[in-house]
C-alpha cells in the first residue's frame, strides 16, 4: 500500500489520496470498507460515517467473493471509456458494503462475459482500455474457467 | 405564512438551439413569463436561476448575474444547481421565500443550453452527476445508472422491457399537440422495442433527448395578486425536498427513490393533501424506468406497480391519473437546469385550462411535480392547486 499518494499525483485526472490508496490495497488483494460501530460500511475518504455520523471508523476487509446485484452492458460510454464499450458494469454486494465496477472474464481479450443478478464474483484491479486508467474489476468466481471470445 | 401564486409562466421552445446563447434561451423564458404575469419587472425582489453544467457548455460561470440583465431585472440573483433538480430547487427557494414573507415577487427558473456540445461530451458531462471517485470511474453513465435501477427493478418485482416502451409511446403521444415539446411525433411500442440499445435493458426511445431550453416563472404572494388584481388562479400550496447517498451502490434498496418519498411526504404535508387527491402529475422521466420510481415515490403507485400503469392506460391522457401530459422529459425534452421550473409552467397551464392538454383533466384541481438530480439523490417535489 503507498503511504505518499505517488498513484494519486500519477493519475491523469483530478483524484483523491484515499482512494489511490484503497485501490492499491484492493489491488494487493486487502479491499477494505470503512465501517463504524454500528456496522455501517462505507468507502475512504470518510471522517465520520455517513449513515449515523460516527467517527469512530475502523477498516474491515471486505467479503472474498460478492453477489451481483444489479448489472447493465453500456453500449454508448462516455469518452474515458470509448474504446471499452461495450462493458458490463454491476454494483455487487461484498459485506460491508457494495462496490461498483466492470466484470470482465479474465480471458485472453477480457471480455464482458455474460452477467446474471445473483452470480458470484471477486474483486480486483484493472485497466480501462481507453486510456489506461485503473478501475475497479469484477471475475466470474463461479469456479468456471473463463469463456473466451464470448 | 402567505399563499404562493403563479401569476405567469413562460418557456422557450425546447429542441435544438446551438446558435442561441443561455442569455438569449432564458431572457425569451423570462419576456414570456412577464407576457403571462402582467407582473411590473420593478416589483422583482429575487431572481432564482438554475442551471447545471453552463461552464461546460457555454464556458460561463456566475449566471446568475447574467440571466438577470437577460430578464431586466435589477434584484439580488443566485444560481442554483442540483444537477437535473437544479430548476426544482431554485423554484423551491422561491416558494419559500414568499410563503414566508420575504418577498412579494420571485422570479424564477433556468436554462440548459447542451446541443452545442458533442453528444460524447454531453455523455460525460452528465455523467459529472454521479459520484466521481465510485461511479464515474467505474464505467457509470447516466443512463447507465438508471440501467441498473431498471435491472434491478425487474428482479425485484417483475416486469418487462415492454412495460417501458409503453412509457414512451404514452409520452411521446402526450407531446403531439405541445408546441414547447422537442419531438412532437408518434413512436409505437414496437418501435421503441427495436431501437438501439444505449445501456441494457434501457434502448434509445427509453431516454430524453439532448435539449437546449429554458423555463421562468413569475411567483407572487396571495397579497400581491389581490392588490394587483392579476389572474393568478393556480396556487403552489405544498413543496418538498430529499437528498440520499450520493452513489446507487450506497442506497438501502437499488430500485427505489426514498429522497423523493421524503420530498413527496413533507410535499403532501405542507399543502394538506394526500396521494389520493392528486389528479395529474409531471413526473421526472428522463428515462422511461425514471417515471415508474417516481409514480411510486409519490405514493400514486405502490412499489411494484408503477411498472404497469401506463401498458394498463392507468396513466395515458385518457386514464384516471394522466402523467406527463406535457410529453414529459421524455419527449419534450431535458434542458436539464430549465427542467424543474419547465414542469410547474406546465402543470400550472393544465390547471388553468389553457394547455393542449387541458381537455384531458378538465376537473383536476390538485396537480404534482417531481423533479429529480442524478439518480435521484436530489428530489424536489411540488403541489399545486387550483385557488379560485
Ligand atoms: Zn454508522
Amino acid at each position: 500500500m503507498s503511504d505518499d499518494g505517488a498513484d494519486a499525483a500519477d493519475a491523469s485526472s483530478p483524484t483523491d489520496r484515499a482512494y489511490a490508496e484503497w485501490l492499491d490495497a484492493l489491488a494487493d488483494g486487502d479491499g477494505f470498507a470503512v465501517v463504524c460501530p454500528e456496522g455501517h460500511g462505507s468507502l475512504p475518504p470518510r471522517r465520520v460515517c455517513p449513515e449515523c455520523g460516527s467517527p469512530e471508523l475502523s477498516r474491515e476487509p471486505l467479503d472474498e467473493t460478492g453477489t451481483v446485484e444489479t448489472y447493465s452492458v453500456v453500449h454508448v460510454p462516455s469518452p474515458r471509456f470509448a474504446a471499452d464499450a461495450p462493458y458490463a458494469t454491476a454494483v455487487v454486494d461484498f459485506g460491508p458494503t457494495r462496490l461498483t465496477g466492470i466484470v470482465r472474464d479474465g480471458g485472453a481479450d477480457d471480455e464482458a462475459p455474460a452477467v446474471e443478478i445473483g452470480d458470484t464474483v471477486a474483486v480486483d484491479v484493472g485497466e480501462r482500455a481507453t486510456d489506461g486508467e485503473r478501475l475497479v474489476v469484477f471475475r466470474p468466481a463461479d469456479g468456471e474457467p473463463p469463456t473466451e471470445g464470448e | 405564512m402567505t399563499d404562493v401564486r403563479v401569476a405567469g409562466v413562460g418557456l422557450t421552445p425546447f429542441g435544438s438551439h446551438p446558435e442561441r446563447s443561455g442569455r438569449d434561451l432564458f431572457g425569451e423564458a423570462a419576456l414570456r413569463a412577464f407576457e403571462d404575469a402582467a407582473v411590473d419587472r420593478a416589483d422583482v425582489e429575487e431572481l432564482n436561476y438554475g442551471n447545471f453544467m453552463g461552464a461546460l457548455a457555454e464556458h460561463q460561470g456566475h449566471q446568475a448575474p447574467l440571466m438577470a440583465e437577460a430578464a431586466g431585472v435589477s434584484c439580488p440573483a443566485t444560481r442554483y444547481e442540483s444537477a437535473c433538480a437544479s430548476a426544482g430547487v431554485a423554484v423551491r427557494e422561491a416558494v419559500r421565500t414568499v410563503a414566508a414573507g420575504d418577498a412579494d415577487v420571485v422570479l424564477a427558473g433556468g436554462m440548459e443550453r447542451m446541443t452545442n456540445l458533442p453528444t460524447d461530451e454531453v455523455t460525460e458531462g452528465l455523467a459529472i452527476a454521479a459520484d466521481d471517485l465510485y461511479e464515474v470511474r467505474a464505467g457509470v453513465t447516466f443512463p447507465g445508472a438508471y440501467a441498473l435501477m431498471a435491472n434491478a427493478y425487474f428482479d425485484a418485482y417483475g416486469g418487462s422491457r415492454e412495460d417501458l416502451a409503453h412509457v414512451a409511446s404514452k409520452n411521446h403521444e402526450n407531446a403531439l399537440p405541445n408546441e414547447y415539446a422537442q419531438y412532437r411525433k408518434e413512436v409505437s411500442v414496437a418501435e421503441a422495442m427495436d431501437a438501439p440499445p444505449v445501456a441494457e435493458p434501457l434502448h434509445l426511445y427509453d431516454a430524453c433527448p439532448i435539449t437546449d431550453g429554458a423555463s421562468a416563472l413569475v411567483l407572487v404572494s396571495e397579497e400581491y395578486a389581490a392588490e394587483h388584481d392579476l389572474d393568478a388562479s393556480v396556487a403552489v400550496t405544498g413543496t418538498g425536498q430529499g437528498t440520499d447517498r450520493m452513489a446507487l451502490g450506497d442506497r438501502e434498496h437499488l430500485a427505489r427513490t426514498p429522497a423523493a418519498d421524503d420530498a413527496a411526504d413533507a410535499a403532501y404535508a405542507d399543502a394538506g393533501v394526500e396521494a389520493a387527491d392528486v389528479d395529474v402529475a409531471e413526473v421526472h422521466d428522463c428515462f422511461t424506468i425514471a417515471e415508474v420510481l417516481a409514480l411510486e415515490s409519490l405514493g400514486l403507485f405502490e412499489p411494484g406497480e408503477g411498472i404497469s400503469a401506463a401498458r394498463e392506460g392507468i396513466t395515458t391522457a385518457d386514464g384516471d391519473l394522466p402523467v406527463n401530459l406535457s410529453g414529459g422529459l421524455k419527449a419534450k425534452g431535458h434542458p436539464v437546469g430549465a427542467t424543474g421550473g419547465s414542469q410547474i409552467a406546465e402543470l400550472t397551464r393544465l390547471l388553468r385550462g389553457d394547455h393542449p392538454n387541458s381537455e384531458h383533466v378538465p376537473d383536476a384541481e390538485v396537480g404534482v411535480a417531481h423533479n429529480a438530480g442524478g439518480t435521484v439523490a436530489s428530489a424536489v417535489v411540488h403541489v399545486l392547486e387550483v385557488a379560485e
